[in-house]
């Protein structure tokens, strides 16, 4: 009867929304024909004052730099407390061979998965070292290209084992490359102060619009954030993975 | 050819797609649907003039949240077996 009651209620509400949402859609002016004018403003000022050809990127790491070193940090601020709510605890059983025993057996990843991961790891790699340097002429940067870097350590992990993964990836390296990153946002931005600008302003020569060596800081921010962001990753994968794989492999 | 029917039909899949996610009901299944959902969400975002959000989302939506779900689900389910 509750349940009756319910889906009735449901199914009223839906139907309400579906309505409601569909006239709201209805109403919406066209796509790509709303005049903004801080849309027009943005397409203006990036190319000659920032020689930037990717609005976002100009957007995010120079008009509003400093709420994108806030985003940089949340990320940071998690990865810290997945780190520290997974860290080992002294009373914890960590590895005991009983649990082995009770053969919890894992199947091994199969060769087709271990191939094309093998044959894709190289090219994620590429991908994301040039989705992160070119952000500033091209949609991507630091957060996109980090993030597809680090899918390439869980291709790593699947077509190899978890001692070779380690061994890429050891975790004094990763949690430094992470905390290089993230520092490396700041002292972009000090940089500007001590040239006596102010915090992250683009002190560094422009260059030439739509190349590889444009934008002045904004392309060693992506760089840092890059490294940020593909290390804070790669570390959550590999705490949990060692939570879950260590004594499998003792 | 009118732009606007792409918009429509992502926008209509999105929605078919997000519904799957809720009737998955269990949760290693409901992580790689959730994937396709987050691939989707990319795709939309792309037809909606945004590449740059696009390829966070890609990144994100498809990758990272179906991976951590996984993990985290490798987690509870080795904890409960430890008990």
């Amino acid at each position: 009867m509750k349940r009756r009651a319910r889906k009735l209620f449901f199914f009223i509400s839906a139907v309400a929304l579906g309505l409601l949402f569909a006239l709201a859609y209805h109403g919406l002016p066209a796509i790509g024909l709303v005049e903004s004018r801080y849309g027009d403003l943005v397409n203006a000022i990036t190319v000659p004052e920032r020689h930037i050809t990717d609005a976002v990127t100009a957007v995010n790491f120079d008009v509003r730099g400093f709420d994108t070193l806030g985003e940089e940090f949340i990320l940071f601020t998690s990865v810290m407390g997945v780190v520290l709510l997974m860290r080992r605890q002294k009373d914890e059983p960590g590895g005991n061979h009983e649990d082995k025993a009770r053969g919890r057996v894992i199947p091994p990843a199969s060769d087709a998965v271990r191939v094309t991961a093998l044959l894709l790891v190289a090219p994620t790699i590429v991908f994301g070292l040039y989705i992160v340097a070119h952000g500033q002429v091209s949609p991507g940067g630091g957060f996109q290209g980090g993030v597809i870097l680090s899918t390439a350590s869980l291709l790593l992990y699947l077509c190899a084992s978890y001692s070779q993964f380690r061994r890429a990836a050891p975790k004094r390296l990763i949690e430094a490359a992470e905390a290089f990153g993230a520092t490396l946002y700041i002292l972009i931005g000090a940089g500007g102060v001590l040239l006596g600008g102010l915090f992250l302003e683009n002190v560094l020569p422009l260059g030439k619009a739509g190349t590889l060596a444009s934008s002045g800081t904004v392309f060693f921010i992506n760089l840092g954030v890059g490294l940020e962001v593909s290390g804070g990753l790669v570390l959550v994968l590999l705490i949990y993975l060692e939570e879950l794989v260590e004594e499998k492999e003792q | 050819m009118n732009l606007t029917v792409f918009q429509d039909l992502i926008l209509l899949f999105v929605a078919g797609l997000g519904t799957a996610v809720v009737f998955t009901r269990d949760p290693t299944s409901q992580a790689i649907v959730i994937s396709f959902f987050g691939l989707l969400l990319g795709v939309m975002f792309f037809i909606f003039q945004a590449p740059d959000v696009a390829l966070s989302q890609i990144a994100v939506g498809a990758v990272a949240l179906p991976l951590m779900i996984l993990l985290a689900l490798a987690r509870v389910k080795k904890q409960e077996q430890e008990k």
